[in-house]
């Protein structure tokens, strides 16, 4: 490629963070159709056999007291169901399957793509803003479903003198419109920002002098990746959660 | 490829950092995610993604591990259940038993009062029985002493006459039976 040979020509280091990001159709050819299986569908394969080994296989066993894999299975159920519990309420509980599956494909699509040679789904914009706009879309449409017109009363806040009301409800109306901007950029920009930074460190450990600090700094990214992988999915599902509970509650 | 330019410019960072995304017409090489060729098949995936893990999740996994959760719950209720129950049982026999020792307790209270009636019954019959005995034995023994208390006057009596008749006879008199037995009797009166 073009990059390898930009590679070699600034002296032997050879940057090109990027590559992993890139779209490949799995069984050679060039086109990609929509239909083409790509990396993207064999990691996104991957995240949903790793969904079912942990929830299925893990939970097989129905035990009263749960081995290893039951009690993740449990605590995932557990975190998530608690999350949409305490902060849509009871008849939040219902929109739960929803929430559980958006937590549980971000989970593994970051974890997994943290493993090296990885492809990670969730870096890339046209994943997260799909994501986010279903969120967006679903809540907006529940929101005006459940509540009418009444829906609306989320951008007139009561609370504040009336002089300012109208003032706030412009501001109410372009955060609105940002949200999915806002959650679809900060999962794929996260996943991206750091899969790169450890790209760039593994380039420069091509240099012998500077390779172990290469190395140190690659594992220090790696052990804050972990942490932003599941932050990540932590923070789309709190904000899903908040947007829903929007939609179930509109007044402030 | 377009990245001719690139080589001219000489600078790999440029593509590193995605700058060149910018431009048009260097779309490819740039950020992977900018290049909207494959959004369609990106997005397609996607969805299949998703609702096959919502399949499983709904229909098999969310159900399953709501089931185990609540049939834990519901264990564990029944266990303290059942432990309160336990508990309460054992607080009834230690009722019971420590009625039961009171109930001994007074019944053995009884016994000995009964026990202790009874001795004092017995020894009281024994003591009567014992003091009309001794009262028999003192009467027996008084008429005894008086019998021989008599016996003994008689003896003095007949002695006193005896000696009297033998001192008349010694001083040469005859001795008259009559009057020394009346002098006898009034002498021992006296």
């Amino acid at each position: 490629m073009a990059t390898e040979a930009q590679g070699e020509e600034s002296g032997g280091l050879v940057f090109h963070p990027m590559d992993q990001f890139k779209v490949e159709p799995l069984f050679g050819g060039d086109a990609i159709a929509w239909y083409t299986p790509t990396n993207v569908t064999l990691w996104m394969g991957i995240t949903i056999l790793a969904v079912v080994v942990l929830l299925i296989l893990g939970s097989s066993k129905r035990a009263i007291v749960p081995s290893r894999g039951q009690s993740i299975a449990e605590l995932a159920y557990g975190f998530i169901y608690k999350m949409v519990e305490d902060i849509c309420g009871k008849d939040g509980v219902k929109y739960f399957p929803y929430i559980m599956t958006l937590f549980m494909f971000i989970v593994f699509a970051n974890f997994l793509g943290l493993l090296p040679m990885a492809f990670t789904t969730t870096s890339h914009i046209a994943v997260t803003a799909l994501l986010a706009l279903a969120v967006f879309f679903a809540v907006t449409i529940l929101g005006f479903v459940l509540n009418g017109p009444a829906f609306l009363g989320l951008f007139w806040v009561k609370e504040a003198p009336l002089a300012l009301r109208p003032v706030l409800a412009l501001i109410e109306v372009i955060s609105y419109f940002v949200r999915p901007v806002s959650h679809s950029i900060r999962l794929a920009g996260n996943m991206m920002a750091g899969h790169a930074v450890i790209k760039v460190f593994a380039a420069f450990a091509a240099i012998a002098a500077i390779s172990p600090l290469s190395i140190v700094a690659i594992t220090a990214m790696y052990g804050l990746e972990v942490l932003v992988a599941f932050i990540q999915a932590y923070v789309f599902t709190i904000l899903t959660c908040v947007y829903l509970k929007d939609a179930l509650h509109p007044s402030h | 490829m377009e990245t001719e330019t690139f080589e001219a410019t000489g600078d790999g960072l440029v593509d590193a950092t995605g700058v060149a995304a910018h431009n048009p017409a260097d779309a490819a090489p740039g950020l992977p995610q900018l290049d909207f060729s494959h959004f369609g098949n990106q997005i397609f995936w996607l969805v299949v993604t998703l609702v096959v893990i919502y399949l499983v999740l709904s229909r098999v996994a969310l159900p399953r591990i709501g089931a185990i959760l609540a049939e834990r719950q519901g264990t564990i209720t029944n266990d303290i259940a059942y432990a309160e129950d336990l508990k309460a049982r054992a607080q009834d026999a230690e009722k019971a038993y420590e009625k039961a020792l009171a109930d001994a307790r007074t019944q053995a209270q009884t016994i000995v009062a009964e026990a202790r009636a009874e001795i004092q019954a017995d020894l009281d019959e024994a003591m009567k029985r014992a003091d009309s005995e001794i009262a028999a034995r003192t009467a027996e023994s008084e008429k005894a002493i008086a019998d021989i208390r008599a016996g003994a006057m008689d003896a003095v009596k007949s002695v006193a006459t005896d000696t009297a008749q033998a001192l008349v006879t010694a001083m040469g008199s005859k001795p008259d039976q009559a009057a020394i037995q009346a002098a006898v009797e009034t002498r021992m009166k006296g």
